[in-house]
């Protein structure tokens, strides 16, 4: 991170019980900006990928992250760009935040030769191991051990790396979130564990799934370090990442961070949302990241309403043209079919 | 330069001398430190290579292999044991839908380059959850390899060529090989390859084919001595070596010259790996066969505890024989 030399004095605030430095104050502003336009770049594309289902283009199932961008966000840019991540079934998010390219995504959407995947994955197996993402998963907690064996390897090929692994409070209820945590605990391995607690496992809410206040506290379970913060907030998300971050790459260890936030559709295309009432969706709307970060932005005159309209329009021309070559991308020859079983 | 060598010793060596060469082959399951893993195939190496490469896992099948999955796609090269085949199961997500895909689903663009070793097999009296033989399980995945030795010398080479490889490929051991005086073989001292995909005729025979996997082959290959011996028939045994993928050409050049084929295997008969390469020979060689396949496998329940049942429910010498003169009629 690019810190303005201006900016000399550490501020420290209190998140969740832990002092830690304010990083964000110190960025300087292009970075400050950047954070704006990756997660308008989601919502734009997100909402450029519903429209797709609605037309049937997109086929199968498809998990929209609109309302979560900060957590997806704030985590990535507290990390360093060669620093690994695993994402989740929902995860065009962490995806465009690691910093993937928006035309191949929207390609592999379509099934198209093009993307990412050359159609072979879809929404949910989108990777660029090239660039640190090590892939989206199909299965609630599947990347878990993934996550856990890249931070093994970061360790011992000491190679000064982390990895951030995001996955939902459904996963933590998996056999895998117990045994990887519990291993990477005792091996002081450099992962921070990160819940995306979005409220609800498709419909079950975690009223439903769990019988404690906070998803964080099972850090007690592990030996670990851990707690919840508000998810909806970039600078909270940003600020409490790079603290653990440092801790992990001084090797101190994993780390389980709840990220308080809430996933604004429904789970998948087919969902009828019965289990949650419209009271409770505009309430948590009202908490929209986007608006709350960009309002940051203004009041501290980093950028001005007329900025951001800019900002937003420049986005959306992206996400058009995105849209276009995935739509003129050619589909894959149908003999390609059992390519890269193999390497 | 040659030495004898136990099949469990074969495998060892074979770890050891990949992990003298390449630093980013390590070792990570239950108990193979001090302890040397529960058949004592790890023993000693803990000493040589420290606790950082040969990484004693507490019981967490499913972690095991994800964290092994994980490593192997940003630059290591796992070997994982998993104490018994049918522990598998416990880690079968991390197997089937994360490791075995992860190629495809990421249109080729990472890899997992790593190897799964796992005691399968039955014959210890160990019952129901300690002695299956699930190799069809995993052989049915796409983007699996899966290899099955019966002896030290192709045990060595082939796990050398699986820790190679740049697939996730199971390596299933058999119990009844790892220390057996009988199965001791010459195997070389310097490191060697034996390709995957490639089977072996261990005997050659003209008046009818026999494929075997892992310790069925021992046992076809006694039965075929027998055979040889008492009755003047002579078996030709072939070795698939590496279920998938599978070699199908060296069965095919074996009926062509003795137009019958027994299968033998020691998992249930239903839907057992046997089943594959008979289809595979129907389709492609049925012209060249003048008796239908033919199948000795295990019966169709779990290993059973009593050793007079687990004798009946895992295929001997007497039903390899009797199957083979029924075939000659």
């Amino acid at each position: 991170m690019k810190k303005d030399p201006k900016a000399t004095k550490k501020l420290y605030i209190n998140v969740d019980g832990y002092e830690m430095e304010d990083k964000f104050t110190g960025l300087n502003s292009n970075l400050k900006i950047e954070m704006l336009k990756k997660m308008y770049e989601i919502r734009h594309f997100e909402n450029e990928t519903e429209q797709f289902i609605i037309r049937g283009m997109i086929h199968g199932t498809c998990h929209l992250y609109t309302g979560e961008e900060a957590t997806a966000v704030g985590a990535i840019y507290a990390i360093k760009s060669d620093d690994y991540i695993t994402s989740t079934h929902r995860g065009h998010g962490h995806c465009i935040a690691k910093g993937a390219d928006l035309n191949i995504m929207m390609a592999e959407l379509l099934g198209k030769r093009t993307g990412y995947s050359k159609g072979k994955g879809g929404s949910m197996h989108i990777a660029d191991v090239k660039s640190g993402n090590l892939g989206a998963n199909g299965v609630v907690g599947g990347s878990i051990g993934i996550a856990t064996g890249a931070a093994l390897t970061c360790k011992m090929k000491k190679n000064g790396k982390i990895v951030v692994c995001f996955f939902g409070d459904g996963a933590a209820n998996q056999g895998i979130f117990h045994s990887s945590i519990n291993m990477a605990s005792i091996w002081d391995l450099p992962v921070i564990y990160l819940c995306e607690n979005n409220v609800y496992g498709m419909s079950t809410s975690i009223k439903e799934a769990f019988n404690i206040e906070k998803i964080s506290d099972r850090k007690n379970a592990y030996g670990i370090e851990g707690l919840t913060i508000d998810g909806n907030n970039l600078v909270e998300v940003l600020n409490a990442v790079s603290y653990f971050a440092d801790r992990c790459r001084a090797g101190k260890g994993p780390v389980l961070i709840e990220s308080l936030t809430y996933r604004w559709s429904g789970h998948s295309k087919s969902d009828a949302q019965v289990y949650r009432t419209r009271e409770e969706i505009k309430k948590w709307m009202e908490k929209d990241p986007i608006k709350r970060y960009r309002e940051i932005l203004i009041d501290g005159k980093i950028l001005t309403e007329k900025d951001d309209r800019d900002l937003e329009k420049e986005v959306i021309s992206k996400i058009q043209e995105a849209s276009e070559f995935a739509k003129e991308s050619p589909f894959p020859d149908p003999s390609e079919v059992e390519d890269d079983v193999y390497a | 330069m040659t030495r004898e060598l136990t099949y469990l010793e074969a495998i060892r060596e074979a770890m050891q001398q990949k992990m003298r060469e390449d630093s980013n082959v390590y070792l990570i399951g239950e108990d193979i430190a001090e302890y040397g893993g529960a058949f004592g195939v790890t023993v000693g190496m803990l000493e040589e290579f420290g606790r950082e490469r040969i990484r004693n896992a507490p019981i967490s099948e499913e972690a095991i292999i994800g964290v092994a999955t994980g490593s192997a796609i940003t630059g290591m090269r796992p070997v994982a044991e998993i104490m018994f085949s049918d522990f598998i199961t416990i880690a079968m997500d991390q197997i089937a839908n994360q490791a075995a895909k992860i190629s495809y689903m990421f249109g080729g663009k990472a890899r997992v380059p790593m190897v799964i070793r796992t005691a399968g097999g039955g014959g210890t009296g160990a019952a129901a959850q300690h002695s299956q033989s699930l190799e069809a399980l995993v052989a049915h995945i796409p983007g699996l390899k899966v290899v099955m030795p019966s002896c030290p010398y192709d045990a060595k080479g082939l796990l050398i060529s699986s820790i190679n490889d740049d697939n996730p490929v199971i390596f299933i051991e058999h119990k009844m090989l790892y220390k057996n005086k009988k199965y001791i073989a010459d195997v070389p001292e310097e490191m060697y390859e034996i390709p995957l995909g490639k089977g072996d005729i261990k005997k050659e025979g003209s008046n009818i084919s026999i494929v075997a996997t892992s310790y069925m082959v021992q046992k076809s290959l006694e039965a075929a001595e027998k055979l040889s011996l008492e009755k003047g028939i002579e078996c030709e045994v072939i070795d698939i070596r590496t279920l998938r993928p599978l070699d199908i050409d060296i069965i095919l050049g074996s009926i062509k010259k003795t137009g019958k084929l027994l299968c033998v295997e020691e998992a249930p008969v239903f839907g057992g790996f046997m089943g594959e390469v008979a289809a595979q020979v129907s389709e492609k060689g049925f012209d060249w066969l003048d008796a239908p396949v033919k199948r000795v496998a295990g019966r169709n329940c779990p290993v059973p505890y009593s050793l007079v049942l687990e004798q009946e429910m895992i295929p001997g010498i007497g039903k390899i024989e009797k199957a083979v003169l029924d075939l000659l009629g």
